[in-house]
């Protein structure tokens, strides 16, 4: 009996030593890239025993909590502007990119057909365009017989990275959105009803006949939802999909940005999807534990290398390979211990 | 004429010999549900203040205005609450005017005419509805309740009641099925059980000789139930509605499944509007900016206000009735 429980209570010291050795970090923040951290996290536990913990308790929450220092690393949809991550004292790195996505519910529209521009949509969300025989919306889709139907417009209730790609897209399509609504996580929307989270707005665009509404990419393709074809910035008709956001973040100027702050919607390009955005990642600049720190990193990086499939599996996109190298770069010069020392060197 | 003979120590001074430990753990025990007494006090001054705190730089930055002005603009960091107090006003006082009616209605029938073998099933099932998470309301409310709503009553109601002068501006709006009109009818539905439970369990404790003497007098059900039921059993009815309002004021999921989440206040019922409790559910996690998130905690500060005001006002009212009980024939 007492042989065995010494048996025991060595196995459950080794068990102990074995989990004291890893360090596990937790990072805390957006919603929008939740399902792909966790796959990684899973992916990167069973490859290096490592675990990550990520809890998706918004982005603002997500902010606050990597200010506090109570996580290691903080995620983010709409990025932190350049001044503010200075006096933080944080560094700011994207990590992963999706699209929003139109929707709608409208008779006799295969997905995908619809056509719209920038301009139309924001005069439909201002609520200047309201019906869909609106001239408009003719003048975009010629050939195509528009139901005279009123249009009911679809938003999100809660704050969201989503309504901030989708906001800040119609800001920089139309001077008027910019001027009288503006760009934000919540808005003060001229019209419509509001839906909470993407399965609200899409259960609302489902059952109101003639609605317009937008959810992550990801969630309309699952859900088989009617996507509208955009106008992009160099006037070409796009569908979303993986290559369209793809080219929207390469043709991006990403050194040009403080902190990578950039948000990609309305980019160059030909190929490229109007409203696309990378989620990012927020660490402290000034690691009191360095050796959380370098963890962090590890994870990121090993995501960066073998993440790219499970990431197209649930429908985001991973970094290009020269946006990793520059946030690899950016780790080694900014990320320091408390006594300046860079946690990671060379490569 | 002594009914307790002398010798017969009093049940409430224990034998001698247990006086010694007796003491100590009565004394021990008062201090015990005394000290949960004041958890529960605490609880609620630290709650109380703590929303203050959080709610002051709201406060402070909009004044009164914050609470008669229907702004809500994140972008600009423009705050007045106005909308969501009005919405959850106006969607409670919709789910008492239907709630309150139906759940008298259904306490009446079984307690003073439902047959015995269906009255502990249907009791049961009253029951159960209140058992049912709100989540489920709301998505009930949204996928199948607001989809038939809107295509089959909406309309109805508005090429009938909609045509009526003065009343026909309540019926205004688009017939999409959600909003307003609709979040007060969930309510309504989610609060039934509770009034319906309390009121009937407030009827079954009429002594049966009070109903037999007036059914004796030649009395109707109906005459019985409002005469006699009604007067002796107002306080635990009050009750009842009290705690189906409190439920309303705070319901956040469902409301928030089916009102429409736009800050906006309009007569008509079918518009979309919001509460306070689903603005809070809605925007409080991304809500970074420190005046949006303070203005939230100051919805949450009037929910709280609200709340308290109910429960005393019908504290009020109850201590009212009972100073006139008696007095009446």
């Amino acid at each position: 009996m007492s042989r065995m429980a010494r048996t025991l209570a060595a196995t459950l010291l080794a068990a102990m030593a074995g989990l004291a050795h890893a360090v596990d970090i937790t990072g805390a923040g957006a919603t929008f890239p939740f399902p792909v951290y966790a796959k990684w996290a899973e992916a990167y536990q069973k490859s290096t025993g490592a675990s990550v913990n990520y809890q998706s308790i918004g982005s603002g929450a997500g902010i606050a909590q990597i200010k506090a220092r109570t996580v290691d690393f903080g995620a983010t949809d709409m990025p932190v502007a350049g001044p503010d991550l200075a006096s933080a004292g944080l560094v700011q790195f994207p990590a992963i990119i999706g699209g929003v996505v139109p929707i709608v519910n409208l008779e006799g529209a295969a997905p995908g057909e619809l056509r719209l521009d920038g301009r139309a949509l924001a005069d439909i969300f201002l609520g200047r365009i309201t019906r869909w025989n609106d001239p408009a919306i003719a003048a975009l889709n010629p050939g195509v017989k528009l139901p005279s139907g009123a249009i009911t417009v679809v938003r999100r209730s809660d704050g969201s990275g989503t309504t901030f790609l989708w906001t800040d897209y119609l800001s920089k399509a139309s001077p008027e959105w910019k001027a009288k609504v503006g760009a934000g996580t919540a808005v003060a929307w001229p019209e419509g009803v509001g839906g909470k989270g993407n399965e609200g707005v899409a259960a609302y665009v489902q059952r109101i006949k003639g609605s317009i509404g937008y959810v992550e990419y990801a969630y309309a393709k699952r859900n088989r939802m009617k996507h509208v074809a955009m106008r992009n910035r160099d006037g070409q008709f796009v569908q979303p999909d993986y290559r369209s956001f793809q080219a929207a973040a390469a043709g991006a100027d990403w050194k040009g940005a403080p902190g990578f702050g950039l948000v990609l919607t309305d980019q160059p390009g030909n190929g490229s999807w109007p409203v696309t955005g990378a989620s990012f990642i927020l660490m402290q600049a000034t690691q009191e534990r360095p050796e959380r720190g370098v963890e962090a990193m590890k994870f990121f990086a090993w995501s960066f290398a073998h993440g790219a499939k499970m990431a197209a599996e649930l429908d985001y996109v991973a970094l290009p390979e020269a946006l990793v190298r520059q946030v690899e770069s950016a780790w080694r010069a900014r990320i320091r211990d408390a006594s300046g020392k860079a946690l990671l060197g060379a490569p | 004429m002594r009914l307790i003979p002398a010798h017969v120590p009093r049940a409430s001074r224990p034998p001698a010999r247990r006086v010694a430990t007796g003491q100590w753990q009565d004394a021990a025990f008062e201090r015990l549900t005394q000290g949960f007494a004041l958890v529960v006090l605490a609880t609620l001054a630290a709650i109380l203040v703590a929303l203050a705190i959080s709610a002051w730089p709201a406060l402070s930055a909009f004044g009164p205005a914050f609470f008669v002005t229907n702004a809500w603009n994140p972008v600009t960091g423009a705050f007045g609450g106005l909308a969501p107090i009005y919405g959850t006003l106006v969607t409670s006082a919709i789910a008492l005017a239907i709630g309150v009616p139906v759940s008298f209605g259904i306490a009446l029938f079984l307690t003073e005419m439902c047959p015995a073998p269906l009255r502990r099933a249907l009791g049961t099932a009253v029951e159960l509805l209140a058992a049912i998470p709100s989540i489920i309301y709301g998505m009930w409310g949204l996928f199948v309740f607001a989809p038939w709503f809107g295509d089959r009553v909406q309309p109805l109601l508005q090429s009938t009641a909609g045509e009526l002068p003065v009343v026909g501006a309540l019926f205004q709006g688009p017939p999409s099925g959600i909003g307003i009109l609709t979040a007060g009818i969930i309510l309504s539905v989610m609060i039934i059980p509770f009034i319906a439970s309390v009121m009937r369990d407030v009827f079954e404790i009429v002594p049966s000789v009070l109903k037999e003497s007036a059914y004796g007098l030649g009395a109707t059900t109906w005459e019985v139930v409002w005469n006699v039921v009604l007067p002796y059993t107002r306080i635990g009815v009050i009750g009842g509605i009290m705690l189906g309002l409190g439920r309303a004021l705070g319901e956040t999921m469902a409301v928030t499944f089916v009102i429409g989440n736009a800050y906006r206040i309009s007569a008509g019922l079918f518009h979309p509007g919001n509460s306070i409790a689903s603005a809070l559910a809605n925007e409080f996690n991304e809500a970074a900016d420190p005046i949006h998130r303070a203005s939230l905690v100051t919805l949450g500060l009037v929910l709280f206000v609200l709340t308290v005001v109910v429960l005393a006002l019908s504290r009020l009212l109850i201590s009212r009735l009972a100073k006139g009980e008696g007095t009446r024939t």
